[in-house]
C-alpha cells in the first residue's frame, strides 16, 4: 500500500515540463491528422469498400460533368432522329438507342443526376428533423414528449415507405419535387428512432451525468455531448440511405410520378422500356443495371463506413 | 399447471401486442385520411371530373359531409371504414371493397409463394455458405447474396422476364392463367389453391407456372438477405462452446447441425423474414405492373394514376392490416423461439 502511493506521488510530480498551449494544439492536429491516416488506412484494406467508394466517386463524376462526358449530350431531351431508332448496342452507341434514336448511354448518364438529386435532397430534409426529433424523444424517455414523438414514428413505420410515398406523391402533381417531398415525409422516422436508440442509451452516460450535474443547459447536453457521439451511426445510414432513397425515387418515376419525360429518369426508362421486351431488350434492360449500380455503390461504401467507424447500430 | 401459466403469459403479450397495433391503426387511418382527402384540393370536384357542373359537386360535397369540420369527417368516413364501406371506385365502377376482394387472394397468392421461397432457399443458401466458411462456394454466395440485397424485384421481374420468359421460353410471362383455360370455381382466391380443391391438374400446373417468374423476382430480395442473416448467426454460433462440448460429447455432427444449430441460428432470420414477407407487398406494386398480374397492388397503381382516392385509401389500409398482422405473428414466434425474450417476458411480469 504505501509502496504504491510513493509510485503514486512520484508519477504525480514527474519532471515532465507543462507542454505550452501552442505546442498541444499541435499536437492535437498532428494526432488528428494520424487518426485520419489510421481510418484510410483501415478503410482501404477492404477491397469492397474501396470498390464503394470508387463507384459512388464514378457516378458522381459522371453526374456533374454529364454534358462533356456523354457522347450525345443533346439526346437527354425532347431530340429525336428516326432513322437512329431502336439500334442495338453498337460502336456507336453503347448501351443502343431507344425508340426514339436517342442514345441509352447519354440518357443513363443525365439519369445519374436528378438520381442523386433526389438522395441529397432527401436526406437533407429529412436527417435534420429525424435527428432532432429522436434526440428530444431519447432525452425526456418515459415522459409524455417521449410517448408522442414515438407513437407518431410507429404510425409511419408500420407501412413500408414506397407504398405511402406512392399515395403521396399520386395526389400532388406528379413531377420530381413532389416525389421527394412525398418520399422525405416518409423517411424521416427512420432517423428518429436511430437517434432515439443511441441517446436513451447515452443520457446514463457519466459524461452526460456531469454535465447535468454542472448545470449545463438541456441544448448543451443534446447538442454538444450527445450529437457528437451519435454522428457516426447517423452517417453510416445516410450512406446506405442514399441508395435506397435513389431505388424509391426510381420506383416512383417507374410508375410515372417521378421525373417528367422529356427527362431522363431512370425508373421511366425502364418503365417505358418494359413495353418492347423481349425485340428491344437494352431500352429498359441498362437503365435498370444504372440503377443497381448506384444502389451497389453507396451500400458497398455504406458497410465499409459502418466497419470503420464501428456503428453496429445502423 | 405450468402450461397453462405460459399460455397466460402469451396471451397477455399478444393482448398487450394487438393494443398497440390498434392505436398504430388508428394513426395509420388518420394519414390516409389526409392522404386522400386533405391533401388533393377538393374531393368532390375530382370525383365528378372538371366538366360537371357546381349544383352537382354541391351535392355531392353535401352527401359527403365535406361541408362539416375535418374531424367530423374523420368520423365519418372511419366508421364506413371500419364496415368496409369505402366508397365506389373511379376505375371500375364498383365497391371497392369488391375489388379488393377479388383482387386481394392474388397478391396473397404470390407473397405466399415469395416467402416459401425467401424462406426455404435463404436458409439453404446460409447454412451451406456457413458450413462452407472462406471457402469458394461460400465467397460465391456472398457476392450473390450481396447482388440479391441491392437490386430491386422490378429490376429482377424484368431481367427475369427477358431470360426465362422471352428467350428460353420456359415461363409464362402475363397474368395468372393461360387464355383457353377456365379459372376453377372461387374458395380460396389463390389460384393453385383452388385448381387443386377443382381436382384440376392442368389447371394446377399453368397457374403454378404463371406463379413462378413474378414470386421469385419477389423473393430474390428477402431470399438474399435470409441467406446473409442465417449465415453471420450460424457462423457465429458455430465457434460457440456448446458446439464444441457437443462434438467431445460425440453427439453426431448430423444431429448438431440440424438440431442444436439450427434452432438458435433461425432466431434472427425468422425476424427478419417477417419483415421482407411483408415487404413484398411493397415490391408488389412494380412486379404486378410488369407481370400484369390481376392483384391488389396493380389495383392501387391504376387508382392511383387515376386518383381514385375511395381505392386508394382501402388499398392502403388494407395493406397496413397485413403489416401489422404479420408483425405481430413475427413477434409470438419469435418470442416462442427464443428463451430468452420468452423468459425475460415471463420474469419482468
Amino acid at each position: 500500500m504505501t509502496g504504491a502511493t510513493g509510485s503514486w506521488a512520484s508519477g504525480q510530480q514527474g519532471e515532465s515540463k507543462p507542454v505550452a498551449l501552442a505546442d498541444w494544439r499541435e499536437l492535437e492536429r498532428r494526432s488528428r491528422r494520424e487518426n485520419v491516416g489510421r481510418a484510410w488506412y483501415k478503410f482501404s484494406r477492404n477491397p469492397l469498400s474501396v470498390a464503394g467508394l470508387a463507384i459512388v466517386l464514378a457516378i458522381v463524376f459522371l453526374a456533374v460533368f454529364a454534358p462533356y462526358v456523354t457522347p450525345y449530350p443533346h439526346h437527354a431531351g425532347p431530340f429525336t432522329d428516326f432513322a437512329n431508332a431502336k439500334l442495338p448496342p453498337n460502336p456507336r452507341y453503347l448501351f443502343g438507342t431507344d425508340t426514339i434514336g436517342r442514345d441509352i448511354l447519354t440518357r443513363v448518364i443525365f439519369g445519374f443526376q436528378d438520381a442523386l438529386l433526389m438522395g441529397i435532397v432527401v436526406l437533407a430534409l429529412v436527417v435534420p428533423p429525424g435527428v432532432l426529433l429522436g434526440l428530444i424523444a431519447g432525452y425526456s424517455q418515459g415522459t409524455w414528449i417521449d410517448t408522442v414523438i414515438m407513437r407518431i414514428t410507429d404510425i409511419f413505420l408500420a407501412v413500408p415507405p414506397l407504398i405511402l410515398a406512392l399515395a403521396i406523391a399520386s395526389v400532388l402533381k406528379p413531377n420530381l419535387m413532389n416525389s421527394m417531398m412525398a418520399v422525405s415525409l416518409m423517411w424521416w422516422p427512420w432517423y428518429t428512432r436511430l437517434v432515439y436508440g443511441l441517446t436513451s442509451q447515452l443520457r446514463n452516460e457519466y459524461f452526460v451525468k456531469s454535465a447535468e450535474t454542472l448545470g449545463a443547459s438541456k441544448a448543451h447536453i443534446l447538442f454538444r455531448e450527445i450529437l457528437p457521439n451519435c454522428v457516426s451511426p447517423i452517417f453510416t445510414k445516410m450512406s446506405l440511405d442514399m441508395g435506397w432513397v435513389i431505388l424509391i425515387g426510381s420506383s416512383l418515376s417507374f410508375v410515372g410520378l417521378g421525373v417528367q419525360p422529356p427527362k431522363p429518369g431512370l425508373g421511366t426508362m425502364v418503365a417505358d422500356g418494359a413495353r418492347y421486351l423481349p425485340d428491344q431488350w437494352w431500352i429498359p434492360v441498362f437503365p435498370a443495371l444504372g440503377i443497381v449500380v448506384i444502389v451497389l455503390g453507396f451500400n458497398l461504401l455504406g458497410d465499409g463506413l459502418r466497419d470503420l467507424l464501428a456503428a453496429e447500430e445502423v | 399447471m405450468l402450461l397453462k401459466e405460459l399460455t397466460m403469459r402469451l396471451v397477455t403479450f399478444i393482448l398487450k401486442r394487438a393494443l398497440h397495433s390498434v392505436f398504430v391503426l388508428l394513426g395509420l387511418s388518420v394519414v390516409i385520411f389526409s392522404i386522400s382527402r386533405v391533401l388533393p384540393g377538393d374531393p368532390a370536384r375530382m370525383a365528378v371530373g372538371a366538366r360537371a357542373p357546381q349544383w352537382v359537386v354541391d351535392n355531392l360535397r353535401a352527401q359527403m359531409h365535406l361541408d362539416e369540420p375535418l374531424y367530423v369527417q374523420y368520423g365519418y368516413w372511419l366508421v364506413d371504414a371500419l364496415q368496409g364501406k369505402f366508397g365506389i371506385s373511379l376505375v371500375t365502377r364498383r365497391e371497392v371493397a369488391e375489388d379488393i376482394k377479388e383482387f386481394f387472394p392474388a397478391t396473397l397468392e404470390l407473397a405466399l409463394f415469395a416467402g416459401i421461397l425467401m424462406g426455404g432457399f435463404g436458409i439453404l443458401l446460409g447454412t451451406i455458405s456457413a458450413r462452407h466458411k472462406d471457402k469458394w462456394i461460400d465467397n460465391v454466395v456472398r457476392v450473390l447474396s450481396y447482388l440479391g440485397v441491392v437490386t430491386p424485384a422490378f429490376v429482377f421481374a424484368i431481367i427475369f422476364m427477358l431470360v426465362f420468359g422471352y428467350w428460353l421460353k420456359w415461363l409464362p410471362t402475363i397474368g395468372r392463367l393461360s387464355e383457353g383455360l377456365t379459372r376453377p370455381p372461387v374458395i380460396t382466391g389463390l389460384m393453385t389453391v383452388d385448381a387443386l380443391l377443382a381436382g384440376d391438374p392442368v389447371v394446377f400446373w399453368d397457374a403454378l407456372k404463371h406463379l413462378v417468374l413474378p414470386a421469385i423476382a419477389l423473393a430474390m430480395g428477402g431470399l438474399a438477405q435470409e441467406a446473409r442473416i442465417t449465415r453471420a448467426t450460424m457462423s457465429d454460433n458455430l465457434t460457440k462452446d456448446y458446439i464444441a462440448a457437443e462434438r467431445a460429447l460425440g453427439i453426431p455432427e448430423r444431429v448438431i447441425m440440424g438440431k442444436y444449430l439450427l434452432k438458435p441460428s433461425l432466431i434472427p432470420t425468422a425476424s427478419i423474414l417477417g419483415l421482407d414477407f411483408a415487404g413484398t407487398l411493397s415490391s408488389a406494386f412494380l412486379v404486378e405492373l410488369i407481370f400484369n398480374w390481376p392483384g391488389i397492388s396493380r389495383y392501387g397503381i391504376n387508382a392511383m394514376l387515376r386518383k381514385d382516392l375511395n381505392a386508394i385509401a382501402a388499398v392502403i389500409l388494407v395493406l397496413g392490416v397485413v403489416f401489422i398482422v404479420v408483425n405481430i405473428v413475427v413477434d409470438i414466434v419469435v418470442a416462442r423461439l427464443d428463451p430468452r425474450i420468452r423468459l425475460s417476458a415471463e420474469r419482468s411480469e
